[in-house]
């Protein structure tokens, strides 16, 4: 499937802002089943932006802008073709030894009643990881209700069995880690064929790493390892860590985006 | 009872070596007039104006930490043989974090497990392959050193964060110096004045390459509101450096600089006292608003030296610790010159097990905690302190560690009571450049000021003294 992605970002700052220095985890890198064919990242202001490589290996650009200012618009965009690889991720260099991905967050810690969760799921599924890692995201998807939730910690959507996408994704990522097994948190775009109204923020699931077979990802929220509706954006051990934009104003630290995301098969839908 | 080493060595008429003058002074003086010195101790620290908070005291009420007036003594001899030491440990601890933030070497070998790092909470992954300048992850050191007999100094810690405590070293001296100007006169006391100048040569030396050759250096405090800010505005006072927080600072195309009333000022050297949490708001702890966004960009461009580097947490957890010897032999390929306190690992059932069988002659210590907070000691606490703690462990065994006991040396100490002995420690400050490793005589001896007390922390009842190198 070829995927066209418009990823705006429009900050307000009111009383205006002294400058302003964003982080973007906010290009997608090609990999097995996902070849970027174009994309490029605009900002409405006067800028350079610098491109590296974080310890993940997520591409991560920064850049400032000087002087007042009472917004800012960034948009991310470019076409992304995918392959269904049955949530496999392969063909990407990995840093990290994956012990790294067992260490717990803020947002991935577990409490009493996530690790029971995992538990019974672990004894009730066949011995093999591959069938407890399905059971566990089937388990999830039934226990918890989608939804928005002002907390998205593993325990806070666990203990109130509901959260959206990336609550869900830190709750499946808590229990994993619980039963050992390696898991990290995948930020992204999902592609809903005859949706009409844009997404008011990314997508994000987890993958888990199981021995000899390498990284797998799981979306709980939908039920299902990632296909060619979607495209990957960066990784990280909780959403933050792999969050698309990170950014401070001067003046106003925590002014909150507004972000429109649109996807749509390349060539089936006139673009403006 | 163990009956402990006394460094004076005060029965009978013989004292030992270093101890000649002050025991012939104590003895000669009348106890009025130590009284009186005391309270002009207290007068001169007052006016200075060192105090510190403890946390969870609600009132927040700034208190005056106890300052004993008779000092603590180190013979020449025996301190070269620190200083060896020390130096040849704070190496180690630099090797060692430049290979688990690159190669991993020492995990891959099987001497250090590898979950104990990268689980730790203070590992930090954005950390990994980030070259350093100078390959120096710890500039400041704090090792606190005890002793037990008159050859046996063992280490009880690594303080690689953020070690605090050498304002009190730096005042205690003068202070010494401005009651007890005789004893100055009649031997020769090796000087901690020229501290300041050593942190700030070793700060300068470890700057960006691309710095100029006279770089500029600041010390980043968390502000007022910290236990330590004192200390903060007194180090960068006597190092002629700024003084800043957070907001004064910005990042410019991977360029830090302070903001000035001459404009932006760019700055190669942070003397940092802020926690990694709160350092960037875009890499760590979102919600902090004490740090420097964009500041870990910088710091991965290469433009700013941040002192301590990020991440060194991992080399003072106590469960860390007890891998020294092997961490020493591992880089340096030599003994280690200072030793450990034996260390039981929770982590690992058997020593649970025993740890388990023997607490109430054990001391136990959470691997991640400090200030002496949350740790047992337990030939001094009841049956149901010990039970309690007992279950903690038993609950989450690998965040403990255990220790023996130790029968701390004694130094002679003014109390109520007259002169008597007390338990004392010693946190000597090792600093490494990228020219050389400086280490000033001495360092901040704390005493458990209650007879008795293992516990040398100012949060609990701990005061301090001055410490006296002999210089000949």
């Amino acid at each position: 499937m070829r995927l066209r992605i418009v990823h705006e970002i429009v900050y307000a700052f009111d009383p205006p802002a002294n400058g302003a220095i964003q982080t973007l985890r906010l290009t997608p890198r090609g990999h097995d089943g996902q070849f970027v064919v174009n994309w490029r990242i605009e900002v409405d202001h006067d800028c350079r932006l610098s491109s590296a490589r974080d310890p993940f290996g997520n591409i991560v650009q920064s850049f400032n802008t000087d002087g007042k200012l009472d917004g800012l618009a960034i948009t991310a965009l470019g076409e992304v073709e995918t392959h269904d690889m049955a949530g496999m991720v392969r063909g990407q260099s990995e840093r990290f030894p994956v012990a790294v991905y067992l260490r717990d967050t803020q947002l991935t810690e577990s409490d009493q009643g996530i690790r029971s969760f995992a538990a019974e799921i672990d004894a009730a599924s066949p011995p093999d990881r591959l069938s407890t890692l399905h059971a566990l995201m089937d388990g999830l998807h039934d226990a918890m209700e989608p939804g928005e939730t002002e907390d998205d910690r593993a325990i806070a959507a666990f203990a109130a069995r509901k959260g959206d996408a990336r609550a869900l994704a830190h709750v499946f990522i808590a229990a994993a880690r619980h039963l050992g097994i390696p898991s990290r948190y995948a930020s992204g775009y999902l592609f809903k064929p005859g949706s009409e109204e844009p997404d008011h923020s990314e997508h994000g699931w987890a993958e888990a790493f199981i021995e000899g077979v390498g990284w797998i990802g799981f979306d709980a929220a939908c039920n299902i390892c990632p296909t060619d509706a979607y495209v990957r954006l960066a990784i990280g051990l909780d959403r933050v860590g792999a969050a698309p934009v990170r950014g401070a104003a001067y003046g106003d630290w925590s002014a909150v985006p507004k972000v429109t995301i649109r996807i749509s098969e390349a060539g089936t839908v006139k673009q403006p | 009872m163990v009956v402990a080493f006394d460094e004076m060595g005060s029965s009978g008429d013989s004292c030992r070596p270093g101890y000649e003058v002050l025991k012939r002074w104590l003895e000669s003086t009348p106890p009025d007039l130590l009284t009186t010195r005391r309270a002009e101790a207290e007068l001169l620290f007052r006016r200075i104006g060192i105090t510190f908070n403890v946390y969870g005291d609600e009132a927040g009420e700034e208190r005056l930490i106890p300052f004993d007036i008779i000092p603590r003594i180190l013979t020449k001899k025996e301190w070269s043989v620190l200083a060896r030491g020390l130096e040849q440990r704070v190496k180690a601890l630099n090797a060692f974090l430049a290979d688990i933030y690159s190669k991993g070497e020492i995990l891959r070998a099987g001497l250090v497990p590898d979950d104990l790092i990268y689980r730790n909470p203070y590992y930090r992954p954005e950390m990994a392959g980030l070259k350093l300048a100078h390959d120096i992850y710890v500039m400041i050191a704090g090792i606190d050193i005890v002793r037990v007999d008159p050859d046996t100094f063992y280490v009880l810690e690594d303080n690689a964060r953020t070690p605090s405590g050498v304002s009190y070293m730096l005042e205690n001296r003068e202070v010494m110096m401005r009651l007890f100007p005789d004893l100055f006169a009649e031997q020769r006391i090796a000087p901690v004045e020229n501290y300041p100048d050593a942190l700030l040569a070793t700060l300068k030396s470890v700057a960006p390459r691309s710095a100029s050759s006279d770089p500029t250096v600041a010390l980043l405090t968390p502000g007022p509101y910290n236990s330590a800010f004192y200390e903060h505005s007194f180090l960068a006072d006597k190092l002629g450096i700024e003084l800043v927080e957070g907001r004064d600072l910005l990042v410019r195309d991977n360029v830090v600089y302070m903001r000035t009333t001459e404009g932006p000022k760019r700055v190669d050297v942070l003397y940092r006292r802020l926690d990694d949490d709160f350092l960037d708001p875009l890499t760590f702890r979102p919600d902090s608003a004490l740090g420097v966004p964009g500041l870990m960009s910088a710091y991965r461009a290469g433009n700013i030296t941040l002192s301590n580097a990020v991440g060194t947490g991992v080399a003072d957890d106590k469960a860390v610790y007890s891998y020294m010897p092997e961490i020493v032999r591992f880089y340096l390929g030599e003994e280690p010159l200072l030793q450990n306190v034996p260390t039981w690992r929770c982590r690992e059932p058997d020593a649970l097990k025993y740890v388990l069988d023997h607490l109430p002659e054990m001391v136990v210590k959470e691997v991640a905690g400090s200030g002496g907070y949350g740790m047992l000691i337990g030939p001094t606490a009841d049956k149901k302190t010990i039970a309690e703690f007992a279950a903690k462990l038993a609950a989450n065994p690998d965040d403990f560690i255990a220790q023996p006991t130790l029968a701390l040396s004694t130094s002679p100490t003014f109390v109520d009571s007259g002169v008597a002995p007390r338990h004392v420690d010693l946190r000597p400050f090792v600093l490494t450049g990228g020219d050389k490793v400086r280490i000033v005589p001495g360092g901040l001896t704390r005493v458990a000021l209650k007879a008795g007390s293992l516990v040398v922390n100012s949060s609990q009842g701990g005061g301090t003294k001055d410490t006296w190198v002999l210089d000949a």
